[in-house]
């Protein structure tokens, strides 16, 4: 399987005050095409800020990362733009919808940014949100939806452009577990279609749902693990 | 190039849904716009009105008459010597009619106040004209129905008259003048024309409120044979005009024995000066007007760009969702631009729609109206000023951290 994400020594240190908070410290990873990973980890780990590296809207303090064998991070913010609208599929806890916008303009709105001709996008958007099921709500605003059907429209939204990775920052955190669960077999039916997914989550039992599972602590990996039997209670190998 | 259509076509939605989003905000926003807008529509309406005026009242009479006179219009030179100057005589017309080549008509005019009474009606104050038969050939005024006098009835100093639209009105409501006898002062004199309406400008005497009669009758019923007048002369064309000039004045200071050394001892006026005092008052409105548009829409301007501060703050979060999802700065920025235009250009349009009516009634006092071309400008100045005050925040919008703008509660 090719490398899509492959990380050097990556450090991430903000500046807060006089103080430096050390958000990744020296990460190197590797991510392979059609991998499903897990990214678990207490809060203030550094999750987040691994996701908004890898999705290339931030950029380590130091380090090399290369995303599908090209070195990403001296990259201007042009070429980021057009690597995150073409590489990048984002879901996030929050479901970042635009309110004033209906679901199939939400959806389309990566493919306008990627100068897709109206025709095509209104094709494409109209097949993403056929995958996530919500066709019938195609004309609804964001707050004429259920938590679960904004995240679907989310979701939607990351998968139009036909991206290498989706990354979902705590996709399920503001659902409840019914709803969560609905969530996490959309994400598991994108994984069996072909699609390489990263996501992160406090839950264990969410994690297991992914074929690899990364902790991390303090900014740094504490562990990389198969999951040999998904969706089941595992039993982790720590990887050498 | 599709690329922007897309782009475009979103940044203007987004716009139109911003606007729209808080309506009441933008329209209080674009107050200074409007009143920016209103002025510079007024401003382009009056000019409009004076252009029009002109070309009515002055170039009635034609920009290529020379009128030969003792004063010069506009003053500024010396009052007493020009006092002193001998008075234009009938004999000064005769000769230029003989002598200027590059004359294509001649008229010696002289006015004076009388009353005019017919039947039971009577008008005060009336200017009664002194002229010729060639009159019309040299002022180009037009007959409305009638006919001028001729030469036999001016040489014959034959009682008749022509009359101005106004007298014919107040003394003739419901007949027709023509045939019927009036008294100019105390003498009778018989109708044969009515003049076309010409209208006053800007307080101007009113031509339509005169009447004509042959000048030798005018010298012995209303003036003495010794009071002063003008000639009017009526250049062969408009091009010759200068050179018309220069002829009727070797004639004039010929015929008043002039030496080579000695000044000219009467003036030759030409519309020039008018069209100079005309266009000093298109200066001045266009400079009112300009500094109450200048200043409206500076102040317009300043509340765009706080709202546009304020919207950029409102939407950061909006900002960061596109930027995650793959808008480049320049996009942002953009739709901002359009944004802020778009407002002004709502502004412009409120502007334009209040101006409207004012314009209306602008049109009672001076006749005129909201040329196209002005809605055209006004438009083009509101998104123009859109695009300047909405650019810092724009910039603002465009240099946002995409992690800390999604981040943003
Ligand atoms: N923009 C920022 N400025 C300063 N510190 C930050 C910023 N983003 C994250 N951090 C800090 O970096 C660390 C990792 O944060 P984050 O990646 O959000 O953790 P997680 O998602 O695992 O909860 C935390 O200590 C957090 O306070
Ligand atoms: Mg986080």
């Amino acid at each position: 399987m090719s490398t899509i994400i492959k990380f050097q020594n990556i450090t991430k240190i903000y500046h807060v005050g006089s103080e430096d908070v050390h958000a990744l410290e020296n990460l190197s990873l590797e991510i392979k095409k059609n991998e499903y990973v897990a990214i678990m980890g207490p809060s203030g780990s550094g999750k987040s800020t691994l996701m908004n590296i890898i999705g290339c809207l931030d950029t380590p303090t130091s380090g090399l990362y290369e995303l599908n064998g090209v070195n990403v991070s001296d990259m201007n913010d042009n070429q980021l733009a057009k690597i995150r609208n073409k590489e990048i599929g984002f879901v996030f806890q929050t479901f970042n919808l635009l309110a004033r916008s209906d679901v199939l303009h939400n959806v389309e709105l990566p493919l306008i940014y990627g100068g897709i001709s109206s025709g095509e996008r209104k094709k494409l958007a109209r097949e993403a949100i056929e995958r996530v099921g919500l066709t019938e709500r195609i004309h609804h605003k964001p707050n004429e939806l259920s938590g679960g059907q904004r995240q679907r429209v989310a979701i939607a939204r990351s998968l139009v452009t036909q991206p290498s990775i989706l990354l979902a920052d705590e996709p399920t955190g503001n659902l409840d577990s019914k709803t969560g669960d609905e969530i996490m077999a959309l994400f598991d039916k994108l994984f069996a279609e072909g699609n390489t997914i990263i996501l992160v989550t406090h839950e264990e039992y969410i994690a297991e749902h992914a074929n690899r599972i990364i902790r991390l602590r303090d900014g740094m990996i504490e562990g990389d693990e198969i999951v040999r039997n998904r969706r089941a209670i595992s039993q982790p190998t720590v990887q050498a | 190039m599709r690329f922007m259509v897309s782009e475009i076509r979103e940044g203007l939605l987004i716009a139109f849904q911003a606007v729209r989003a808080n309506k009441m905000r933008s329209v209080l926003t674009t107050l200074g716009i409007v009143i920016g807008i209103v002025s510079v529509t007024l401003m382009g309406t009056a000019i409009e009105g004076l252009n029009r005026a002109f070309n009515k009242s002055i170039s009635a009479i034609g920009a290529d008459v020379l009128y030969v006179q003792k004063w010069p219009w506009g003053g500024g030179e010396d009052w007493w010597r020009i006092r002193n100057r001998p008075d234009i005589r009938i004999q000064h017309a005769k000769a230029i009619e003989r002598q200027a080549e590059l004359a294509a008509s001649v008229s010696p005019v002289s006015g004076t106040g009388r009353n005019v009474k017919y039947g039971r009606k009577l008008i005060e104050g009336i200017v009664i004209v002194g002229t010729n038969a060639d009159y019309l050939r040299t002022t180009g005024a037009d007959i409305a129905f009638g006919r001028f006098f001729t030469a036999m009835e001016a040489e014959g100093g034959r009682p008749v008259c022509v009359i101005g639209s106004e007298v014919a009105e107040n003394l003739f409501p419901n007949e027709t003048p023509l045939g019927k006898t009036i008294k100019l002062g105390n003498y009778p004199y018989r109708v044969v024309g009515v003049l076309e309406k010409q209208g006053s400008f800007l307080g101007l005497q009113s031509l339509d409120t005169r009447a004509y009669v042959p000048i030798d009758r005018f010298f012995t019923e209303f003036a003495s044979r010794r009071s002063g007048l003008s000639i009017l002369v009526k250049s062969a064309t408009l091009e010759l005009v200068d050179e018309a000039k220069e002829e009727v004045r070797g004639v004039m200071r010929k015929a008043r024995g002039l030496k080579p050394k000695q000044e000219d001892d009467f003036a030759i006026n030409q519309q020039e000066i008018l069209i100079q005092t005309f266009n000093q008052i298109g200066v001045v409105i266009a400079g009112v007007g300009l500094f109450i548009t200048g200043m409206a829409l500076f102040v317009g301007g300043i509340g765009i760009m706080n709202i546009m501060f304020v919207s950029v703050t409102e939407r950061t979060r909006e900002i960061g969702i596109r930027m995650a999802i793959g808008a480049p700065r320049r996009t942002i920025l953009q739709q901002f631009l359009m944004e802020s235009a778009a407002l002004c250009l709502l502004g412009g349009i409120i502007g334009l729609i209040i101006a409207f009516p004012l314009s209306l009634i602008i049109d009672q006092v001076l006749p005129t109206a909201m040329p196209l071309s002005i809605v055209g400008i006004a438009l083009l100045i509101s998104v123009f000023v859109g695009v300047v005050s909405g650019f810092l925040p724009a910039y603002r919008a465009s240099r946002l951290d995409p992690v800390d703008a999604l981040r943003y509660e």
